[in-house]
């Protein structure tokens, strides 16, 4: 392997393993930033009648109409409230844009493989499916949410499928 | 082998246009035949296959048949004699323009543009005496021929032509392979290298056949057939010089430009985001005192005026010519009148309509229904048609026009019409219940029910009674609707309706507690004010508006979408009278909010599909605006007002999920 290459291949592994962190309640997650598209306010959302609680409606991203998800109703946390701090999360998963509720952004951390250690089972509300691992920080643990396949999940009925009940 | 067919088609063809050849019938039937053939050779030659040499055997012979029963010693005018008389030799001149010549001239088109022309020496090698005939008669379409001199080994030509040296090479080397032909743009003097005595022989020979060109011409069809099977040039240099002349005429063709469908999707969409913007700014701009901000008000106005144009432009790019569909029907309808045996002329109108083109691709199938419709049960066989004295042949008329904000495409035929007996009896043998006093457009409607055909008998054209609903179906999800008219006698009008372009919609606006909601324009009937001694109740539950003498169900907006904090009594709120799928019904909302056309949004680009509601549009400020899918919204109702039935019923437990 010549120098050059070896170089763009570290640059590719520290990219990949950058993650945005997220607080939801007193919990930190984290996603990796490749997915994410943009950061914004949550407002102006049209609500969408016979969906999920969780699924708070669609909104307009210049032009685009883009689902926005609450991931605290997801999983269940105590406390949704919005306001000013409320912030959505444009991700970018599976050709689709999505957008996710959180309570707050953090920071963006940089994980080494060693850093990260297998998710434990979990319970029901989130499986270790979604979960790329647990990253370990110092005393912070992140949660690593694999956002693709949550959102694309089928109990998230974002996305239609051929059979659905009638 | 498709070279030989398609040479002889090429130059019968020509004599056609140039009126040497009058078209019969039989004839036009062997072209269309041919052009099939060809379509075949082309497709076995893709698959590597062989081509079923038999019919091609046979259609060449019926080709040169019609070719010398029809030309035969008949004298036709001189070619060259048609051409413009050439102008000054300019040999510096540069190349002409390339144009959509080359093609043309293959076929023999002999309107040279008289634009420079310039004296060309052109040198063959090792060309047969008869292929030499041959190319000189093709060089005699681009220009005069000037002497001709050499014999089998090098054999040389002057032509002063306005053509470019790679269009000649191109249409030659059809014919003999391009390291035989050198062509040199000669000065003058070239002239002076050609012996006269040496050349005579030769030039005696040719020349004959230049003068006398009404026999030569007439001959020529034949003769290139054979003279290209001599020659046969390798597959290579063939497809290069074609593929040379193809781009040659593609290089003319700098009027358009092929795009694909997504960029100009995204700009109609950046287009759209800029309106919604625009008119933000407006709406904020027009708080504002127009007298301390007149500039900004002005430049408002402006700026409305210019996106609004900017809009329809873009619009328009879209819009592709009803021509597009109504070219494939003359091959179509001529066909299948054959097999029927029936007479039919088929008259096209408003070919120059335009309709978005994603409508136009999914109009197709449903006209092409229509008119195979037309022509089995519509028009009469020609002895019927003067028993009941009309004139043997019938007429199919396909009509494309703008009504409105609409395009109105109608199939018309002044056939039998349909035959309301005939409806009722079959629709009373399928069960239907019909009332005594049933208007015709109602029996009319019936023809679109699923598995309906009043054919006695089913025919591999139409008859199976799948074919009315599909159209229907298929129209209403392009958003428009079908009528029909008919006389008995003298013949039916399928009109379909259809709205000019899906990316913009006429919609009313209407508000239920605190959202606002799109109903599509062309599906609201009238709006009223419910009053109580209207309103009955059915089965407990449900509940019905009457509206001059007609009792319609009232669907609940807030019930279908649950929406919080909306007006509960029925007297309060307003009923809007929808139309869609056949349905009809009363939609109570709180309040009308006006007209205004929107820009339609996917739901399922990002999203999925959401019951009772077809897209959305986003609104003057900012916010997004579902818009109801009435036929849909009558189903999720359904749905609804079951479960909450059976809820009550079964005192069921389960809480439903907001």
């Amino acid at each position: 392997m010549t120098a050059q290459a070896s170089v763009a291949a570290i640059v590719s592994e520290a990219a990949s393993n950058e993650y945005l962190v997220f607080s939801l309640g007193d919990e930190e997650y984290a996603v990796d930033i490749l997915k994410v598209q943009e950061i914004r306010g949550y407002e102006n959302v049209t609500r969408i009648a016979n969906v999920p609680e969780f699924i708070k409606g669609v909104t307009n991203l210049r032009g685009v109409i883009v689902p926005i998800i609450d991931l605290r109703l997801k999983f269940h946390l105590e406390n949704v409230e919005y306001g000013g701090q409320t912030v959505v999360i444009v991700v970018n998963v599976a050709d689709r844009i999505v957008g996710i509720v959180v309570d707050g952004v953090s920071d963006v951390m940089s994980l080494t493989p060693d850093q990260i250690k297998p998710a434990p089972e979990f319970g029901v509300t989130l499986s270790s499916d979604y979960l790329n691992g647990i990253g370990s920080l110092d005393d912070r643990m992140l949660v690593l949410v694999d956002i693709e396949k949550l959102l694309t999940h089928e109990e998230m009925q974002l996305v239609d499928r051929t059979a659905t009940q009638g | 082998m498709l070279q030989e067919t398609t040479h002889i088609l090429e130059n019968l063809l020509d004599y056609t246009r140039r009126g040497e050849l009058t078209l019969r019938r039989d004839i036009v039937d062997t072209f269309l035949e041919t052009k099939d053939m060809l379509h075949d050779q082309l497709d076995a030659y893709r698959n590597g296959n062989e081509p079923d040499a038999e019919a091609f055997e046979r259609i060449c012979r019926i080709l040169q048949q019609i070719a010398q029963d029809e030309l035969g010693l008949r004298n036709a005018v001189s070619a060259a004699a048609e051409k413009p008389a050439a102008a000054p030799t300019e040999a510096a001149k540069p190349e002409p323009e390339p144009t959509p010549k080359a093609e043309a001239e293959a076929s023999g088109d002999s309107e040279t543009a008289a634009s420079g022309t310039r004296q060309l020496t052109i040198t063959l090698l090792g060309v047969s005496a008869k292929d030499r005939e041959l190319l000189v008669d093709e060089l005699k379409h681009f220009g005069d021929i000037g002497a001709q001199s050499g014999d089998e080994a090098r054999f040389q030509v002057t032509l002063e032509s306005s053509e470019s040296q790679s269009d000649i090479e191109a249409v030659l080397c059809f014919i003999i392979e391009p390291e035989q032909l050198q062509i040199e743009a000669s000065a003058a003097s070239a002239n002076a290298d050609v012996e006269s005595g040496a050349a005579e022989p030769v030039q005696a020979s040719t020349t004959t056949a230049a003068e006398s060109a009404g026999e030569s011409t007439g001959d020529s069809a034949p003769g290139s057939a054979t003279a290209t099977t001599a020659a046969k040039p390798p597959a290579a240099g063939g497809a290069k010089a074609k593929a040379a002349a193809k781009a040659k005429s593609k290089g003319g063709e700098s009027g358009t430009i092929r795009v694909p469908v997504d960029k100009v999707d995204q700009i109609i969409n950046l287009v759209g985001e800029l309106i919604i913007t625009q008119s933000m700014l407006e709406q904020t701009a027009s708080e504002m005192d127009i007298v301390s901000h007149g500039p900004l008000v002005n430049g408002m106005n402006l700026l409305q005026r210019n996106a609004r144009d900017l809009q329809e432009a873009v619009m328009s790019v879209r819009m592709m010519p009803m021509d597009y569909v109504f070219s494939r029907f003359p091959r179509l309808v001529r066909d299948l009148a054959d097999k029927l045996g029936k007479d039919v002329e088929l008259v096209t109108e408003g070919k120059s309509t335009e309709l978005d083109k994603s409508l136009i691709e999914r109009i197709i199938d449903p006209l092409t229904h229509l008119v195979r419709n037309s022509l089995d049960h519509g028009l009469e066989s020609p002895e019927k048609r003067e028993a009941a004295g009309k004139s043997p042949t019938g007429r199919l008329t396909l009509s494309a026009q703008h009504q409105g904000g609409n395009i109105l495409i109608e199939v018309i035929d002044d056939g039998a019409g349909l035959s309301r007996d005939r409806i009722l009896a079959k629709a009373r043998s399928n069960g239907l219940t019909i009332p005594d006093n049933i208007s015709d457009d109602d029996v009319w409607q019936m023809i679109f029910a699923p598995g309906f055909s009043t054919a006695e008998q089913v025919s591999d054209v139409s008859g199976r009674g799948v074919g009315m609903d599909v159209v229907k179906r298929n129209i209403q999800e392009m958003g428009g609707h079908v009528e029909i008219m008919s006389q008995p006698g003298k013949g039916t009008n399928t009109r379909i309706v259809l709205p000019l372009t899906l990316a913009i919609l006429d919609g009313m606006s209407i508000r239920c507690g605190k959202e606002t909601f799109l109903l599509p324009l062309n599906a609201v009937l009238e709006s009223l004010q419910p009053l109580a001694e209207d309103i009955y109740s059915m089965a407990g539950d449900d509940q019905v508006l009457k509206v001059r003498d007609e009792y319609l169900p009232i669907i609940t907006l807030h019930h279908a979408l649950d929406i919080p904090g909306a007006k509960t009594t029925v007297t309060e709120a307003i009923a809007v009278i929808v139309q869609g799928e056949g349905r009809r019904y009363a939609l109570l909302v709180d309040d009308l909010i006006g007209q205004q056309q929107v820009v339609v949004k996917n739901l399922e680009t990002n999203y999925r599909r959401v019951p009772g509601i077809s897209a959305a549009t986003i609104l003057g400020d900012g916010s997004v605006a579902l818009i109801l899918d009435i036929a849909d919204l009558h189903r999720l109702d359904r749905r609804k007002s079951q479960q909450r039935h059976k809820a009550k019923h079964h005192h069921s437990v389960e809480v439903q999920p907001a």
